[in-house]
């Protein structure tokens, strides 16, 4: 499974979003580090909508897909953006 | 508490306002880190930059401190904020301005 889906998976289990998008912007990042190809799974983007952040802090929410992803970022990803909403909040997207 | 765990808490209680980053806020080295930057230039507000690129030590210790796995990172008066996704909409929100202002941080920039 690329890293890709394995976000998407467990994005799709732990939070049963009502809409989500998970965008790989490696291509961005081509070169701003060695090893930054740009081909691979380094940067990604997370779009999502999910009742369970109604009530929810910023932080918290971005804590709780950066610690769903902790094996993510061990094998390889860099830098995740996270766009999180509660349903009936404001998205551009 | 480990050396370096020591030494970032000293930073982050010592200093109203603390940016951990990657290169400096004169020559930042990440356009994440050079967003926060530009947003806190704007808003005229003195703040450290910490080049955590300067240790290996340090940047994984910075990650191991907030339970956050990502640079940058901004404290204000010893606390967490976030990254540069958060900053960056509370800036937009027009929060971020009334939140260093509640905090006792002066904001000389833009109005």
């Amino acid at each position: 499974m690329s890293i890709q889906e394995r976000i998407e998976a467990k994005l799709e289990k732990a939070f049963s979003p009502e809409r989500m998008a998970v965008i790989n912007e490696s291509h961005l990042h081509a070169g701003h580090q060695a090893d930054f190809d740009g081909k691979g799974e380094t940067h990604f983007r997370v779009r999502i909508v999910t009742a369970k952040f109604a009530g929810m802090g910023r932080v918290d929410r971005h804590r709780a897909v950066k610690e769903l992803l902790t094996e993510e970022f061990k094998d390889g990803v860099h830098a995740l953006a996270i766009e999180p909403a509660a349903p009936g909040e404001a998205v551009r997207w | 508490m480990s050396g370096i765990s020591e030494y970032i808490d000293s930073e982050v209680k010592g200093n109203e306002v603390v940016l951990f980053m990657k290169g400096t806020p004169g020559f930042p080295q990440c356009g994440f880190s050079g967003q926060v930057v530009q947003i806190l230039d704007y808003l005229g507000v003195d703040y450290k930059g910490i080049n955590i690129l300067t240790s290996g030590e340090l940047r994984q210790g910075i990650k191991d401190y907030s339970n956050w796995p990502t640079i940058p990172q901004l404290y204000v008066k010893g606390e967490f904020v976030g990254g540069c996704d958060i900053v960056r909409e509370m800036f937009q929100s027009g929060e971020l301005q009334p939140f260093l202002e509640e905090k006792g941080i002066s904001v000389k920039g833009a109005a």
